[in-house]
C-alpha cells in the first residue's frame, strides 16, 4: 500500500494532468458549441455538461457508449488535481498567495456551477393582461391532472409526473377511487382533427374528445424555437369496470370530463405546476421600439404582488436587465406573445447564487497579485540591469 | 541629419490626419457640406444625411465612390452629390454604376452579358494595364436602369430563397437576397423627400395645397350626402393615393416634428407629412424646404439651393439644437475618416519597423514608434466620437469591436515598444492595426455601423464593464499571437533573431498572456454575473460564452504549460500562435453559427476568411516546429 502511494498522489497532482484536463475540457466545450445548432442550448447541457460521459449510439443501433468524457468527469477530476497539488506542492509563501486564491476562486466557481447544476430550477410564467396567476410551469415537464370539481368551493386536485406516465405502469392512490392506465406515451406528437371519411387505425381513445382526432408521434426535437409537446392515452379504471380510454396534451385545453360514484373529475396533461404562497397579476405589458423601426428597444411588464396574508401587495416593474428578486426566486422579461398582450416570464431558483461572485472577487484578486508580484519583479530587474 | 528623421516622420504624419479638416471646394457651387448636415431619422437615430449617403454606398457596392473603371470622371463628386442625384434627379442616379454583383449566375439572371462587363480602354497604355491586370478587365458594379427590367424574376426569386434559413443559402439565393434588399434600400432613398417620376414636385405641391380647401369642401360635402363639386373631389383623390404610396415606400424619416410635438422621436416620412396637409390645410414647412431643393437642384440654381439649405438648417438650429450640433459633428468625423487614415498609417509603422532591423534601428525605430503613438490618438478619437454620438461604452457590435481590438492591441504594443526599444511592438502594432481596422473596414459594408442596441443589450453599466474587459482580453491574446509571429518569421527565415531578441520576445509574449488571462477570466465571469442580474442565471452555455471560456482555458494551458517547463521559447511562441484561431473563432467563428444570445452578426463571406486565417496559422506553427538546425537564426 505504501508503494502504492506515492505514483497515485503523484499521478493526481501533476501539471501533466492539469493540460490534460484543461485540454479536454476545450474540445468539449468547442464539440458541445458545435453540436447547440443541433441539439439546442438545452440538449447540449444534459448531453454534455450535466453527465460524467459523452453517449453516442452506435450506428444502426439504440445502445449508446461513452465516446468522450464528460463535464462533471472533467470537472471532477480537475477539482481533484487542484487540490491534490495544493497538498502536494504548496508551501505558504506571499509570492504564492496569488495562485492559491486564483484557484481557491476557481474551486469555488467549479463547485458552484456542480451545485447550480444540481439546484438549479427554471419555470416559465405566462400572464395575459389582467391575469393572475399563483403558480409557474416548468418548460418541458408535463403531468397529468385529475381535479374533482364537485365542490363548487374549490377543487381537489392529483397529479401524475410524467415520468410515471412514461413507464406505463398503472398508477393507484388511496385519494382515487379509480385506477390510471397509461396506455402510451409520445414525448412528443402531432394532433390532427380526423376528416368525415378519414380511415386509418381507430383511436385508441373512447371518450371525450379524443375519438375524432388522430395523434401522431414525432420525434423529439432539440431546435431552440420549438417544443416538444407531448401526449397519452390514459385508461381509467374503477372497481366496478373500465370508465374509458381518454387522448390528453396540452393542446387539448378544453376541459374533458367524466363522472364517477357522483362525482365529477376532469382529466387532461398541463405543464408541471409549481405554486407560491403569492400571486402575480399582469398589469401592463409594454414593448417599445426604436422610431420608425421594428428594433426592440424595451420589453417591460407592470406586475402587481400580493401574498394572501396582505404583508406584500405592490406593483413591480420588471423589464430587460431588471428582473424581480422575491422569495429565493428571480423572475426576468423572457418574451412576450399575443400581440405584446401577454408577457411571458422566466422564473429561476438558484441558492448557489452568490457562489460565483466570490469566485470572482478571489480570482481577480489572485491574478492581479500573482501578475502584479511578476511585473513589479521585472520592472526591478531591468532597472538594476540599466543601472549596472 | 538622422536626428531629424523622427519628427519630419511625425510632422508629415500629423499633417496627413489635419488635411481631413479643410473644407472641401462647394461642387459647381452647390454647397453639398452643409445639404449633407441636414439631419435625418432612420434606423432608430437621428443623423446627418451625410452619414445615409455614405453608408448606403458602402452597402450597395462596397466602396464610396460612384464611377466607372472606363470613365474618367466619376458620376458625383462626393456621397453628398450623388445623394442629391438620387433625391432630387433620380433619373440621372438610376444611370450610375451603384449595384455590385459578384455572382455570375446572379448576372445571367438579371440579364447582364459579357458584353456589358467587359471593359474596353480608349487610350492603348490603359489596355495593356488590363491585359497584365493592373486595371480591371471587367465591371462588377451596374446601374438601376441595367437591372430594371428583370426587376420581377429578382423579386420571383427572392420569394423562393426567403423561406430557407440564412445558414443554408446557396451562394446564388445569398446574392439574390442581397441585391433584392439594395434595390429596396435604393428605392427607399428615391422615395424620402420627392416622389421620383415628378419632373416639378415643388409645383405640384402647391397645386396640391390649393386646390386643397375646395377638394375638403367636396369630401365632407359628399359625405354629408349634399351636393358636391366633381371635379374637386377627382383632383384630391387622385393625388392623396400617391403621398400616401410615397410615405410608405421609404424607412427613413426626413421631416421632424413640429415644435408644438410632446414626443421629439415623432418624424415622419415626407409622403405621410403631405398627407397630413388634409387635416392642418398648410404644407408642412420641411416638405416644402425638401421640394425647393429639388427645384433648384433640377434648374440648376445653385444660389438658390445654398439658401433654402441655409435657411432650413437655420430653422431647425433653433428647433433642434442638439440633434443639430450631433449631425454636424458626426458629418466632419465622416469627413475626417480616422480610422482610414490609422490604417495608412499602420502600414507606414510596419514598413519603417521592418526597414530599421536592417538599417539605422535608432532613428526609424523611433520614427514607427511616433507614427503608431498618433495613428492611436486618431483611433482614440475616432472611438471617442462614435461613444459620444451613440451615448455608449465603446463596444457595441461586432463592428466596433474590432476597433476596439485594434486599439487594445495598438495600445499594448506602445506599452512594450517603450520598454523594450527594439520596434518589435511597432511592427506588431502596424500588422494588428491595419488588419483589425481591415476587418471593420468590411463589417461596415452591411450598413449605418451605428446601430441601435436591442433590448437584451440595453444595459450601458455592463456594456462598459463585461464587452470592455473581455475585448482587451482578445486583443492581449491576438498581440501574444502576433508576436511570436514574429518570432517564428524571423527565426525561421533570417538570421536576424539573435539571443538577446528571443529572450525579449520571450519575455513580452509571456508578460502578455498573463495580461490576456487576466482580463479574459474577469471578463468572462463578469459576463456570468451579466446574466445572473439579467436572468437569474450564471452561465448559460451560450456559443460566444463558451467561445471566451475557451479563450481563457487555452491561456491557462499555455501558463501552465511554462510554469510545468512542459515548453520552452519556441513552445511558447507555437502554443501563442495557436491562441491567434482560438480566438479568432470565438470572435466570429461563434457567430457564425447562428444560434444563441450573440449571435448579432452572421456572416458568409467572414467565413472563408476565418477558413484561412486558422489554415494560415497552422501553417505557421508546423513552420516553427521545423528542427532549430533549420532556422536560418542560430538560437542555440
Amino acid at each position: 500500500m505504501r508503494d502504492l502511494w506515492p505514483p497515485f498522489r503523484d499521478f493526481f497532482s501533476s501539471l501533466k494532468l492539469t493540460i490534460v484536463l484543461l485540454a479536454l475540457s476545450i474540445i468539449l466545450v468547442f464539440w458541445a458549441t458545435l453540436a447547440q445548432v443541433r441539439l439546442g442550448v438545452w440538449g447540449v447541457q444534459e448531453h454534455f455538461f450535466r453527465t460524467f460521459f459523452v453517449l453516442s449510439k452506435i450506428p444502426g443501433t439504440d445502445i449508446p457508449v461513452p465516446v468522450f468524457p464528460g463535464g462533471y468527469f472533467i470537472g471532477g477530476l480537475l477539482l481533484l488535481n487542484l487540490i491534490a497539488a495544493h497538498f502536494a506542492r504548496y508551501q505558504a509563501s506571499w509570492k504564492k498567495s496569488g495562485i492559491a486564491l486564483t484557484h481557491l476562486g476557481l474551486v469555488l466557481l467549479l463547485v458552484g456551477e456542480l451545485l447550480t447544476g444540481l439546484w438549479q430550477e427554471e419555470y416559465s410564467l405566462r400572464l395575459d393582461e389582467g391575469q393572475t396567476k399563483n403558480y409557474s410551469e416548468s418548460f418541458r415537464i408535463s403531468e397529468l391532472a385529475l381535479i374533482d370539481h364537485t365542490d363548487p368551493q374549490h377543487d381537489d386536485v392529483f397529479v401524475v409526473p410524467e415520468k410515471l406516465l412514461a413507464r406505463g405502469r398503472d398508477i393507484t392512490a388511496p385519494q382515487l377511487p379509480f385506477r390510471v392506465v397509461p396506455k402510451a406515451w409520445y414525448p412528443n406528437a402531432r394532433l390532427q382533427m380526423r376528416g368525415p371519411n378519414q380511415g386509418g387505425d381507430p383511436s385508441p381513445a373512447t371518450q371525450g374528445i379524443g375519438p375524432r382526432i388522430i395523434a401522431t408521434p414525432l420525434p423529439l426535437t432539440y431546435k431552440m424555437d420549438e417544443r416538444n409537446v407531448p401526449a397519452a392515452y390514459i385508461e381509467v379504471i374503477a372497481p366496478e369496470g373500465s370508465l374509458g380510454t381518454w387522448l390528453v396534451s396540452e393542446m387539448l385545453v378544453e376541459p374533458q370530463t367524466f363522472t364517477h360514484a357522483g362525482r365529477t373529475w376532469s382529466i387532461g396533461l398541463r405543464l408541471q405546476r409549481n405554486y407560491k404562497p403569492y400571486a402575480l397579476t399582469l398589469l401592463e405589458f409594454s414593448h417599445d421600439r426604436y422610431a420608425g423601426t421594428e428594433i426592440p428597444k424595451n420589453f417591460s411588464s407592470r406586475v402587481r404582488l400580493t401574498t394572501p396574508d396582505g404583508r406584500d401587495d405592490r406593483e413591480v416593474l420588471i423589464y430587460m436587465n431588471n428582473p424581480l428578486r422575491y422569495a429565493g426566486l428571480t423572475f426576468y422579461q423572457a418574451g412576450f406573445d399575443n400581440n405584446d398582450r401577454t408577457t411571458v416570464l422566466q422564473v429561476v431558483r438558484n441558492p448557489s447564487w452568490l457562489i460565483p461572485y466570490i469566485a470572482c472577487v478571489l480570482m481577480g484578486l489572485g491574478l492581479c497579485i500573482q501578475f502584479g508580484i511578476s511585473l513589479f519583479t521585472f520592472v526591478a530587474k531591468r532597472r538594476t540591469a540599466q543601472a549596472g | 541629419m538622422k536626428r531629424f528623421i523622427p519628427s519630419i516622420v511625425l510632422l508629415l504624419g500629423l499633417g496627413y490626419l489635419l488635411s481631413a479638416f479643410r473644407p472641401a471646394a462647394p461642387d459647381r457651387g452647390y454647397d453639398l457640406e452643409a445639404f449633407g448636415r441636414l439631419p435625418v431619422l432612420a434606423n432608430g437615430r437621428i443623423k446627418p444625411l451625410d452619414t445615409i449617403a455614405r453608408s448606403s454606398l458602402l452597402q450597395l457596392q462596397g466602396r464610396q465612390r460612384v464611377s466607372d473603371p472606363a470613365v474618367s470622371e466619376p458620376f458625383a463628386a462626393t456621397p453628398g452629390a450623388w445623394l442629391a442625384d438620387v433625391f432630387f434627379a433620380p433619373e440621372k442616379a438610376d444611370t450610375y454604376p451603384t449595384f455590385r454583383i459578384d455572382s455570375p449566375e446572379l448576372l445571367t439572371l438579371m440579364g447582364i452579358s459579357e458584353a456589358d462587363t467587359r471593359i474596353t480602354y480608349d487610350s492603348g497604355i490603359k489596355h495593356a494595364f488590363a491585359i497584365l491586370g493592373f486595371l480591371p478587365s471587367s465591371r462588377a458594379r451596374f446601374s438601376f436602369r441595367q437591372l430594371e427590367p428583370k426587376l420581377g424574376e429578382l423579386e420571383r426569386q427572392t420569394q423562393l430563397a426567403s423561406p430557407i434559413p440564412a445558414q443554408t443559402r446557396t451562394p446564388f439565393q445569398r446574392a439574390v437576397i442581397q441585391l433584392y434588399g439594395n434595390i429596396r434600400h435604393y428605392l427607399e432613398l428615391k422615395h424620402t423627400v420627392v416622389m421620383p417620376g415628378s419632373a416639378d414636385f415643388l409645383g405640384e405641391l402647391l397645386r396640391f395645397q390649393e386646390i386643397l380647401p375646395a377638394g375638403i369642401a367636396a369630401v365632407r360635402a359628399r359625405q354629408a350626402g349634399q351636393p358636391y363639386e366633381e371635379p374637386a373631389l377627382k383632383a384630391i383623390m387622385e393625388l392623396a393615393p400617391r403621398y400616401d404610396f410615397m410615405g410608405g415606400s421609404t424607412s427613413i424619416l426626413a421631416i421632424p416634428p413640429p415644435s408644438t410635438a410632446a414626443d421629439a422621436t415623432a418624424w415622419k416620412t415626407s409622403g405621410n407629412a403631405i398627407l397630413d396637409t388634409i387635416q392642418t390645410g398648410s404644407l408642412n414647412p420641411a416638405v416644402l424646404a425638401y421640394a425647393g431643393l429639388a427645384h433648384s437642384w433640377r434648374q440648376g440654381q445653385p444660389e438658390q439651393f445654398n439658401k433654402v439649405v441655409e435657411l432650413y438648417a437655420k430653422e431647425l438650429e433653433r428647433r433642434l439644437p442638439d440633434a443639430i450640433s450631433k449631425a454636424r459633428a458626426e458629418t466632419q468625423f465622416n469627413a475626417a475618416e480616422p480610422f482610414y487614415r490609422s490604417m495608412t498609417l499602420f502600414a507606414f509603422v510596419f514598413l519603417l519597423g521592418i526597414v530599421s532591423w536592417l538599417k539605422w534601428p535608432e532613428a526609424l525605430g523611433r520614427s514607427a514608434y511616433f507614427l503608431t503613438a498618433l495613428a492611436l490618438v486618431a483611433m482614440t478619437a475616432g472611438i471617442a466620437t462614435r461613444m459620444w454620438l451613440e451615448g455608449r461604452p465603446p463596444v457595441t457590435n461586432l463592428y466596433s469591436s474590432a476597433l476596439f481590438v485594434g486599439w487594445g492591441a495598438v495600445a499594448l504594443c506602445l506599452v512594450l515598444e517603450a520598454i523594450y526599444r527594439n520596434a518589435i511592438g511597432s511592427v506588431a502594432a502596424g500588422v494588428i492595426g491595419f488588419c483589425t481596422l481591415l476587418i471593420a473596414h468590411h463589417l461596415s459594408l452591411g450598413g449605418d455601423t451605428l446601430e441601435m442596441m436591442r433590448a437584451v443589450l440595453d444595459s450601458n453599466f455592463w456594456l462598459a464593464t463585461h464587452v470592455v474587459v473581455i475585448t482587451i482580453g482578445y486583443s492581449a491574446t491576438f498581440l501574444a499571437g502576433f508576436l511570436a509571429l514574429i518570432y517564428i518569421v524571423r527565426g525561421v527565415f533570417t538570421k536576424s533573431l539573435d539571443r538577446g531578441t528571443a529572450d525579449a520576445l520571450n519575455r513580452m509574449v509571456y508578460g502578455i498572456v498573463c495580461f490576456g488571462t487576466l482580463f479574459s477570466m474577469i471578463g468572462t465571469v463578469l459576463g456570468g454575473i451579466w446574466a445572473d442580474q439579467s436572468w437569474g442565471r450564471f452561465w448559460g452555455w451560450d456559443p460566444k460564452e463558451n467561445g471566451a471560456l475557451i479563450i481563457v482555458l487555452w491561456n491557462a494551458i499555455i501558463l501552465h504549460a511554462r510554469w510545468g517547463g512542459f515548453v520552452r521559447q519556441r513552445g511558447l511562441m507555437m502554443l501563442a500562435v495557436f491562441g491567434n484561431i482560438v480566438t479568432s473563432w470565438s470572435w466570429f467563428g461563434t457567430n457564425m453559427l447562428g444560434v444563441g444570445l450573440h449571435s448579432y452578426g452572421f456572416m458568409d463571406a467572414a467565413f472563408w476568411w476565418l477558413s484561412a486565417f486558422i489554415v494560415s496559422q497552422l501553417a505557421f506553427i508546423a513552420v516553427a516546429a521545423l528542427p532549430t538546425e533549420r532556422w536560418r537564426s542560430r538560437l542555440a
